[in-house]
């Protein structure tokens, strides 16, 4: 690993410190953050609009209706908590790995799985019917005498999508605490004083505190680990455990948590070219960095590839008329063309990274992650919709057409994913800075 | 003017830390040590010798866990069970993805709002605050304050250690 830190040898403790606090502090906005903040924020007000619409008129306003009683919604939502795994993965795993690398990618990562998982939580209870009693999954004292239902999935997945949100919030918010110190010490004015001094908690970086703060950080990237696997396993029991055609398969868990990685990591690979490129932050993520993000998702295409190949297997080799007629129809049938799509730009389109030159390339590799997450959104889509247009009685076939409701609140929450990133850039340091500070102490020892 | 203690800067890492073990060693009972990061060896140098929170982070799994599973056994056994599709109600396979959530959940909090409770955290004003330097002990400086110590003693003590600099810290 040493020579992903080896730009590092040109800076010292205080460099780093104010090169990354001073995106926050010191830079004014540029032209393209501007405008991209004004686009995100339009398609925001959108979002918001559709959501505003959809809890007036009801869940008509989509394209969705018997049989196919999940669109768009739960699609989405099972894209946007799988692109929140990668944050966890980087922050978590590599951090327990000892790899260094991770460093300098962590913290916009988990900031990414913050925000993908909270909107990701909004989906399931956009397509309710009735959204105001989604708290009744809760287990709460209530007057109605009622408990959750303990052996229903969807309870599962309330707990598990709860959880994964929290201990990432805390996971992101603790690694934080000193690097909000940093801004509060060097804030200019007196309001970015007070806010970065409240958010800092009080930090003044003594050495019984650090020790606590090591310890707990760790054990939290330990107990985050499992959930990284534990979160889209859940999600894919969603499927797994209904009895249609397509979806009710062993390999779902496994294949749900790969492909989870898979558009997470094309996700990370969005943000940070487009991140190194305008902060001018090419000394700490490296190309390096860029080729090992490359290489797992590489990796994580060849299991998902797996998972579509067993699925096909499966079908035909259980010799069930139902999933044979189901597979027959993801081929060949109305959304036989996703199905084409989804190969393209899943198995076809990531061989270009067994080329070096690729994976050096920042620009290829954006293409490459730009398909990659339509390829994901499309297999989401895909699974939840092809599944359930076609199960068993003819006399129940039909078609899910989206309209532009199921497109606004799609797009929506792509562009309030933006927003959010694009404020937390401005406002919270991007990258690590006390874990910057030392990897330099390191590359001083070496 | 009653003092919380004296603080000395140093060069780096391992300065501080070699002031704090010499000052542990000269019978200082008291130290804190400050650094922008986390430096092997300091808090054991200050007479850290304890750390609870793998401790806090294991009692929060196990309640978490423990307590997950009797809530859910107390609902579907007791409270109220209903038959859902032929199974008993003590079906305990699928009792285990909220056991486990829960384990993780309760141990994460505990170990955040341990690791705080124990740093004594939030605490917005503390006194070596008052140091104007102190503000760069968040960027490149690295601090040794002793308490509890006579202060010309403590002055003298710390002169010897070749500091950058030497700062009372009012209360």
């Amino acid at each position: 690993m040493a020579d992903v830190a080896a730009p590092l040898r040109r800076w010292s403790y205080a460099s780093v410190s104010d090169k990354i606090a001073d995106i926050v502090l010191a830079r004014r906005a540029s032209w393209p953050w501007v405008v991209a903040f004004l686009i995100s924020m339009i398609g925001t007000v959108a979002f918001v609009g559709a959501i505003g619409w959809l809890f007036l008129r009801g869940i008509g306003i989509w394209g969705v209706n018997i049989p196919t009683a999940w669109g768009f919604a739960i699609a989405n939502f099972v894209w946007w908590i799988g692109i929140g795994h990668a944050g966890t993965f980087i922050s978590a795993i590599l951090l327990l790995l000892r790899q260094t690398w991770r460093t300098s990618i962590n913290r916009f990562a988990e900031a990414m799985t913050l925000f993908a998982a909270g909107i990701a939580g909004i989906f399931p209870i956009l397509h309710l019917g009735r959204p105001w009693f989604f708290y009744w999954l809760v287990p709460y004292p209530n007057v109605m005498e009622l408990w959750p239902q303990w052996r229903s999935a969807l309870v599962w997945d309330i707990f598990a999508i709860s959880t994964y949100l929290i201990v990432s919030l805390l996971f992101w918010y603790i690694g934080l605490v000193p690097d909000l110190a940093t801004l509060r010490d060097r804030a200019g004015t007196r309001a970015r004083q007070v806010v970065y001094g409240l958010l800092a908690l009080g930090w003044r970086g003594e050495a019984r505190h650090w020790a606590r703060f090591e310890t707990v950080y760790l054990l939290l990237a330990g107990l985050a680990t499992p959930l990284v696997v534990s979160v889209h396993s859940v999600v894919s029991l969603d499927f797994a455990i209904a009895i249609v055609p397509g979806y009710h398969s062993t390999v779902f868990p496994p294949y749900f948590v790969a492909g989870a990685l898979f558009s997470g990591f094309a996700m990370v690979l969005t943000l940070a070219i487009p991140l190194r490129h305008f902060f001018r932050l090419h000394d700490f993520i490296t190309d390096r960095h860029l080729e090992n993000a490359a290489k797992i998702l590489l990796a994580c295409g060849w299991i998902v590839a797996y998972g579509y190949f067993i699925e096909t297997f499966t079908a035909f080799y259980s010799g069930d008329e139902f999933e044979i007629a189901m597979v027959k129809d993801r081929l060949l049938g109305f959304y036989g063309p996703v199905y084409w799509t989804v190969l393209a730009c899943n198995i076809v389109v990531p061989q270009i990274l067994w080329w070096r030159a690729a994976r050096r390339s920042a620009w290829t590799l954006l293409a490459v992650s730009l398909v990659v997450n339509l390829g994901m959104w499309l297999e989401r889509v895909m699974i939840v919709v092809q599944s359930m247009h076609h199960d068993f009685m003819p006399s129940a076939w039909g078609n899910f057409i989206p309209t532009a409701w199921d497109w606004i609140t799609f797009f929506g929450s792509i562009a309030f994913f933006a927003f959010l990133f694009l404020l937390f850039v401005r406002a919270l340091p991007a990258i690590s800075i006390f874990e910057m500070r030392e990897l330099v102490l390191e590359e001083k020892k070496s | 003017m009653s003092l919380y203690g004296v603080m000395a800067e140093f060069g780096g890492a391992e300065a501080l830390l070699a002031a704090a073990r010499e000052a542990h060693e000269s019978g200082y009972g008291d130290i804190e040590a400050y650094s922008p990061f986390p430096i092997e060896g300091l808090p054991e140098a200050t007479g850290f010798r304890r750390n609870w929170i793998p401790a806090i982070v294991l009692a929060g799994g196990l309640a978490g866990g423990i307590g997950g599973y009797l809530m859910q056994w107390y609902s579907a056994v007791l409270s109220y069970p209903i038959n859902s599709g032929g199974k008993p109600p003590h079906s305990w396979p699928e009792f285990i993805p909220v056991t486990f959530e829960l384990t993780v959940l309760v141990a994460a909090i505990a170990g955040v709002v341990g690791m705080l409770a124990l740093n004594g955290l939030p605490r917005l004003y503390h006194p070596v605050f008052n140091v104007r330097e102190f503000d760069l002990a968040s960027r490149n400086r690295f601090f040794l304050c002793l308490r509890h110590a006579d202060a010309q003693c403590a002055r003298d003590f710390l002169r010897g250690l070749e500091p950058l600099g030497i700062w009372d810290v009012p209360v």
